[in-house]
C-alpha cells in the first residue's frame, strides 16, 4: 500500500507553512485587458487566472436572446499550460460542468432583468493552475464583472475549504485537494449573506462539514475585502497622482 | 436613520450606503430599507436620495439623447446604426429627410452607406423594442470631417461640466466645434488639425481624471502649455 503523505505535520503547519485558517498569498488586479469591456487578474499562491467581461451586447445567434433578462454565458478553459501534463485546449467534461457551477453563482449578483435580449459573455482563463482554480475564477470573474460597470447586488467572493490528514483546512493547494479527504468551495455574497455555490467532493460528517462551511465563509469575507481594494486601486491612484501635482 | 460613507467616497457594489427613510437614486438598489450601491463610483448623499456617480458604465439609450452612430446595415425598413450600447439602434427613411422615400427610385445607400457615422436623436426606446433614431432636426445627419473621441459615457457629464461649464470652456480654448454624444462618442472639428489635436488631449485628461477636484482650471493650464509648445 502507498505510504500516506503528511499535509499537516504536528505543530499544525501544512505543507506550503500555511497555519490550518490561512488563506494563500492573494494579488489581485483590475481592468487589465484593454479590449474587453471589463478584466480582472487573481494570483493565488501559484493560481494565474485571467478573467474577461463583453457586454450587455447584442445576442448571437439571435435565437438565444431571453425576453425577460440578459442571458450570462461563461467559458471556464484551463491553457494547455496550466497544469503538469498537457491539457488538450477542447473544453473537457470537467471544464463544460464548472462553467455552468460558475454562471449560476454570479448569476444572482446581476441586474439581468435590467437588460432585456442581451448577452454578457464572461471568460475565466486558467493560465497556472493549483488548486481551487473555481472559486478564485469566481473572484476573479466579480471583479471583472464590476469593472465593466454592469449594475450588481453585490460582488462575489469565493473560497474553498475541506479537510485533509484530520484537520479541517482553507483555502486547499493542488496537493491538499487531490490528497486530502474532502473539498468544499464556496461562493458568497457577503453585503447580502447569500451563498451563491456550495459543493462538496469527500466525506464530512455534519460536524465537520459546518465547521469547513463557516471556514470558506471567514475566507470569503477576507477575499472580499481584498476585491474592493483592488477595484479602488486604480482610481485612488490617479486621485493622489493629481493631488500631489496639485500640492507642487 | 443612518448613513455609512462620506459624501463623494469611493464605493463598490454591494456596500451598505444608507439605512432609514432613503430613496434609492441613481446606481443605487433598496432592500427593506437599506440602500446598496450596485457600481463602482462616488456616493452621493441628497437629502433623502442616495445616488452613486459611476466611475465606469455602458450607454443605456434614453428618449431626447444626441448621439453618434454608425451605420452598419441597411435593410428594407432603413439603417441599422451601432450607438455603442447594448442595443442596436434603427433609424428609418422618414426620419432621414423632408423628401419623400420611395423604394422602387431610391436606394437607400444613396443617402447613408455603411461604415458612415451620424449625429442623431432617440425618438423612442422602452427596453422591449430597439432604439428609433431621427436626424431631422437642424445640426444633426452625416458627419463628414473632423475627428471622433471615445471616452466611457460615464465621464459625459464632467466633460459638459456644471451647466456646460467646462466644454464652453473646452471650446473657447481649443477653438473647435465640439459636440458631444451622450454614447460616449464625442465629435470634433476644428479649423486646423493642431485645434482637434489638443481637444482629443483635454478630453482624453478629464476622462481619465474625471474623479478628482479642480480639473477645470487644470485642463485649461494643459491646453495653455500645449498651445506654447507649438508656437
Amino acid at each position: 500500500m502507498k505510504e500516506k503523505i503528511r499535509l499537516v505535520d504536528d505543530s499544525g503547519i501544512r505543507t506550503d507553512g500555511r497555519k490550518p485558517d490561512e488563506l494563500r498569498p492573494i494579488k489581485l488586479e483590475a481592468g487589465v485587458l484593454s479590449n474587453a469591456d471589463g478584466s480582472a487578474y487573481i494570483e493565488q499562491g501559484k493560481n494565474k487566472i485571467l478573467a474577461a467581461v463583453y457586454g450587455p451586447r447584442e445576442v448571437h445567434p439571435r435565437h438565444l436572446a431571453l425576453p425577460d433578462r440578459a442571458l450570462l454565458r461563461c467559458r471556464y478553459h484551463m491553457a494547455p499550460f496550466s497544469v503538469q501534463e498537457r491539457k488538450s485546449p477542447a473544453p473537457s467534461r470537467r471544464e463544460i460542468e464548472l462553467s455552468k457551477v460558475i454562471r449560476e453563482s454570479l448569476e444572482p449578483a446581476i441586474f439581468l432583468e435590467r437588460f432585456p435580449r442581451t448577452a454578457i459573455d464572461l471568460f475565466i482563463e486558467v493560465l497556472q493552475a493549483d488548486g481551487g482554480t473555481r472559486v478564485a475564477g469566481i473572484t476573479a470573474a466579480s471583479l471583472a464583472l464590476a469593472d465593466a460597470g454592469i449594475p450588481m447586488k453585490d460582488m462575489v467572493a469565493a473560497c474553498a475549504a475541506g479537510k485533509a490528514d484530520g484537520y479541517i483546512l482553507l483555502d486547499l493547494n493542488d496537493l491538499e485537494d487531490k490528497e486530502g479527504e474532502a473539498d468544499v468551495p464556496v461562493a458568497y455574497m457577503p453585503s447580502l449573506n447569500r451563498v451563491g455555490l456550495l459543493q462538496m467532493d469527500g466525506q464530512l460528517t455534519p460536524e465537520e462539514f459546518e465547521k469547513a462551511f463557516n471556514l470558506a465563509i471567514e475566507g470569503c469575507k477576507r477575499i472580499y475585502a481584498l476585491q474592493k481594494e483592488a477595484l479602488k486601486a486604480k482610481y485612488l491612484a490617479i486621485k493622489e497622482a493629481v493631488e500631489e501635482a496639485e500640492q507642487k | 436613520m443612518s448613513i455609512f460613507y462620506e459624501n463623494r467616497e469611493i464605493v463598490t457594489p454591494g456596500d451598505l450606503l444608507a439605512e432609514g427613510e432613503f430613496e434609492a437614486g441613481r446606481n443605487t438598489y433598496k432592500i427593506d430599507s437599506k440602500i446598496h450601491a450596485c457600481k463602482l463610483g462616488l456616493v452621493e448623499y441628497k437629502g433623502k436620495t442616495v445616488h452613486v456617480v459611476a466611475l465606469n458604465t455602458f450607454y443605456v439609450p434614453s428618449v431626447g439623447d444626441t448621439v453618434i452612430g454608425k451605420i452598419i446595415e441597411i435593410n428594407l425598413h432603413g439603417w441599422t446604426v451601432d450607438i455603442d450600447s447594448p442595443y442596436l439602434a434603427t433609424l428609418r427613411p422618414a426620419e432621414t429627410f423632408n423628401k419623400s422615400y420611395n423604394p422602387q427610385k431610391n436606394e437607400l445607400s444613396e443617402f447613408l452607406n455603411i461604415g458612415d457615422l451620424i449625429q442623431a436623436k432617440i425618438i423612442a426606446y422602452d427596453r422591449t423594442r430597439n432604439p428609433l433614431l431621427t436626424i431631422k432636426e437642424p445640426g444633426l445627419g452625416k458627419i463628414t470631417r473632423g475627428q471622433i473621441v471615445k471616452v466611457s459615457p460615464a465621464k459625459i457629464p464632467r466633460i459638459i461640466g456644471r451647466k456646460g461649464s467646462m466644454i464652453n470652456m473646452l471650446k473657447r480654448e481649443t477653438r473647435c466645434n465640439i459636440v458631444v454624444g451622450q454614447n460616449g462618442l464625442i465629435h470634433i472639428y476644428g479649423r486646423n488639425p493642431e485645434d482637434e489635436r489638443i481637444a482629443v488631449l483635454a478630453i482624453k485628461k478629464i476622462e481619465l481624471e474625471a474623479h478628482t477636484s479642480g480639473l477645470t482650471d487644470r485642463i485649461v493650464e494643459m491646453i495653455h502649455k500645449e498651445r506654447r509648445g507649438v508656437v
